[in-house]
């Protein structure tokens, strides 16, 4: 027997920002999960599993914060997994939430993610000097900026690519309102200007530090009939491999070109950049999103960023990335793939409100996590999948 | 000699916690001095409030104050503190269910022994002297004589008591950023400082271990996989390609090429190097993995993807099983490595 269709039917986020002290963790989750839960005409006492998402434990400092969340989530009584894939971990939980359905284990499902960065510092957490060696590990974006600048030497992109997309992501947020950052006026030419933190990465080229969570409910064919607009799920992947091997391609891995087209052939997608109508991709610095055009196969190898350059990739271009301003915009860790493919969900449903694309059938909701090492992706679509 | 080296890492970080509102009644009402339950849907008090019923879903919104008395429902006798714990002397971690709540309170109970704590037993709360709003603001409970009568009241009802603040309290609060209890006294607590510190034994492995006391005599090894030939520095106990761990030893010259690096202008938290510095990728002459390294010797600038460098290492005095002693990479001078040899490497 194969898979069993499933959809998302509802939707859930919190209003991100630096810090969100007027909630707790558990408050946090129930912001989104009790908007996911109207959104979907379900309640808690509807739900048979719940499954949970986090970035690693050190940014908190709660080591399986599921055990105490579980009341809170509604767990009681109830299946409670926690997936664990870093900065993946939005995408994959959701994965496990639909492969529940899917599989016909389950007929409705609760996932959540989330991250409350303001508890700690991720920097700090990502870097915690190791004895015997050397230390300059310098966070996420020490260990990034050396791939982008690899990158831009192998493409041969200008140098003003990632202000580009910069740009676009801050613009684009100003039509989300639950995003964290809401900066007007912010161009190519301001991003330019902005302070070189971790050369060739500029302060306007970073996510922000969020606090913030999503929640989605996913569901059978036979609960989404009572939904008038259910996201199916047209496909669902995940790959990883190793963070440090000899000769190891770091701007271009393999398990996301293995995943890319994995996700393909199952949604049935011959030429992505054609066939896709809006992308959600996991951007945490500008650069980026050209590296995953061309990983993802929207692009040929080194041709990614004439997409951006040309508008490709804007609201009005061809294959819009990032409409809801993305990870650029917001970065609750844990949660941000599952933003990814919220709002992947959200352009199929026609339920995107001011960033929605026109018409949008069948989006890309996309994570990655670790030193570019753990891949979850999923496509989504307005019509439920033939196979 | 040890087979492996080790060392201790300590994990330290002064984490914040956001109450949201109930755990914060909760806070709030310790700092006052006062016990606050929450009464869930299907009746029970529970102490501290559950910050959702869990039968209906709902938020906790129905606190009763409890008495600062009780009943000892279960314990069991802790004869070696560990650091963190409430007392460094022997204790009882006690369930004790508080006059007025249905569920019990897990807590310490400070009695030298044993023999001096029984199921049944009664205790009462002794307070922190200074409180803040934390659930140390609990000390912990002790035996009371007997019931006292004022323990008598129903949930509910809670006792008029003395409101004890004091100037401390405010402290580790926050400003409310919800509903403001609308008193006159000091503003609820919406926050607290949670300090974690956990102390490890680093342990490397057989083949980092051969590469750290390498380093110690001056000397960079790197190990073959026997799989895939791909010479590893540092060596490791699993090719991540076969599973094979690698073996021999390759003795590296220290001359090597920048294959990528970044420009760290950022300062952080635990940072060890001053910035701006350069981190970079060198592939060092007959390994094919890079190693991540700090450049100086030439403005950071300056530094360019397939520069030649050479290990700079630290005075002979100062080594150690360490990386580090290898103070950093400078330029050789010569001319920059050709693309070709080392773009597979990115």
């Amino acid at each position: 027997m194969g898979k069993q269709p499933a959809a998302v039917v509802g939707i859930g986020q919190t209003h991100h920002r630096a810090k969100r002290q007027d909630v707790s963790m558990a408050g946090l989750c129930r912001e989104a999960i009790d908007r996911a839960l109207l959104d979907a005409n379900l309640t808690l006492h509807d739900i048979d599993a719940i499954v949970v998402g986090k970035a690693p434990d050190l940014f908190e400092g709660v080591m399986m914060p599921e055990l105490f969340l579980a009341e809170s989530l509604g767990a009681a009584g109830k299946p409670l997994l926690r997936v664990h894939t870093a900065g993946s971990v939005g995408g994959s939980t959701a994965i496990v939430a639909a492969s529940l359905v899917q599989s016909g284990v389950h007929k409705r499902v609760l996932t959540v993610a989330y991250e409350k960065q303001s508890e700690s510092n991720a920097m700090w957490a990502l870097s915690v000097p190791l004895p015997f060696n050397m230390p300059v590990h310098a966070g996420a974006g020490g260990y990034f900026a050396p791939h982008v600048r690899s990158y831009i030497r192998r493409s041969g992109a200008p140098t003003h690519v990632g202000a580009i997309v910069a740009a676009k992501d801050r613009n684009n947020a100003l039509k989300n309102p639950y995003a964290h950052l809401h900066n007007e006026g912010t161009t190519v030419e301001s991003v330019l200007a902005s302070t070189m933190l971790w050369d060739p990465i500029r302060y306007d080229e970073t996510c922000p530090s969020s606090d913030g969570a999503c929640a989605l409910v996913i569901v059978d064919e036979d609960t989404a009939k009572a939904s008038p607009n259910p996201a199916w799920i047209h496909g669902t992947v995940m790959r990883s491999e190793s963070t440090s091997a000899a000769e190891r391609d770091q701007v271009n891995p393999q398990a996301s070109r293995d995943a890319a087209a994995y996700l393909w052939k199952q949604a049935g997608i011959t030429d992505p950049f054609e066939e896709i109508d809006a992308a959600e991709i996991y951007v945490p610095f500008s650069w980026f999103e050209p590296m995953w055009l061309e990983s993802l196969g929207f692009a040929g190898e080194g041709e990614g960023w004439q997409l951006t350059e040309s508008g490709e990739t804007a609201m009005t271009g061809r294959l819009p990335v990032n409409c809801s301003g993305g990870v650029l915009s917001s970065n609750p860790i844990g949660a941000s793939g599952m933003l990814r493919f919220g709002e992947a969900a959200l352009q199929v449903r026609g339920a995107a409100g001011e960033h929605q694309v026109d018409g949008a059938r069948r989006a890309l909701g996309h994570a990655y996590g670790g030193g570019s090492q753990f891949f979850a992706m999923w496509v989504v679509g307005s019509e439920k999948p033939t196979s | 000699m040890t087979r492996t080296l080790s060392a201790p890492v300590t994990v330290a970080f002064d984490y914040t916690r956001s109450t949201g509102p109930v755990l914060g009644r909760f806070l709030t009402g310790l700092r006052d001095g006062v016990v606050v339950a929450g009464r869930t849907s299907d009746g029970e008090v529970v102490v501290p409030p559950l910050e959702y019923d869990p039968v209906t879903h709902e938020q906790t919104t129905d606190f009763v104050e409890v008495a600062d008395t009780g009943t000892v429902t279960s314990w069991t006798w802790v004869p070696e503190p560990v650091a963190g714990q409430p007392f460094d002397r022997p204790f009882a971690f006690a369930l004790v269910t508080l006059d007025g709540a249905t569920k019990p309170l897990f807590h310490a109970v400070d009695v030298a022994s044993p023999d001096q704590i029984s199921t049944g037993m009664r205790v009462r709360v002794r307070w922190a002297e200074e409180r803040v709003g934390h659930i140390n603001d609990l000390l912990c409970l002790e035996p009371a004589a007997d019931r006292d009568e004022a323990a008598d009241g129903v949930a509910g009802e809670g006792r008029a008591r003395p409101r004890l603040r004091d100037e401390a309290a405010t402290e580790l609060s926050r400003p409310g950023e919800s509903d403001a209890d609308g008193g006159d006294g000091p503003e609820p607590v919406t926050g607290v400082v949670t300090p974690v510190s956990l102390d490890y034994v680093y342990a490397a492995s057989p083949e980092e271990s051969t590469f750290y006391r390498g380093l110690d005599e001056g000397r960079i090894l790197g190990q073959r996989c026997p799989s895939c030939q791909k010479v590893y520095v540092p060596p490791r106990s699993a090719c991540p390609t076969d599973g094979t761990p690698t073996e021999g030893e390759i003795e590296l010259s220290g001359l090597g090429t920048i294959t990528t690096f970044c420009i760290v202008n950022v300062p952080f938290l635990g940072q060890k190097i001053e910035p701006p510095y350069v981190s970079a990728y060198v592939l060092l002459d007959g390994a094919d993995i890079a190693l991540l390294h700090l450049i100086l010797g030439v403005p950071a600038d300056e530094v360019r993807m397939g520069m030649r460098v050479k290990a700079v290492w630290k005075p002979r005095e100062e080594w150690a099983y360490s990386l580090e002693n290898i103070d950093h990479f400078a330029p050789t001078g010569d001319p920059d490595a050709d693309y070709d040899t080392y773009k597979r490497h990115l």
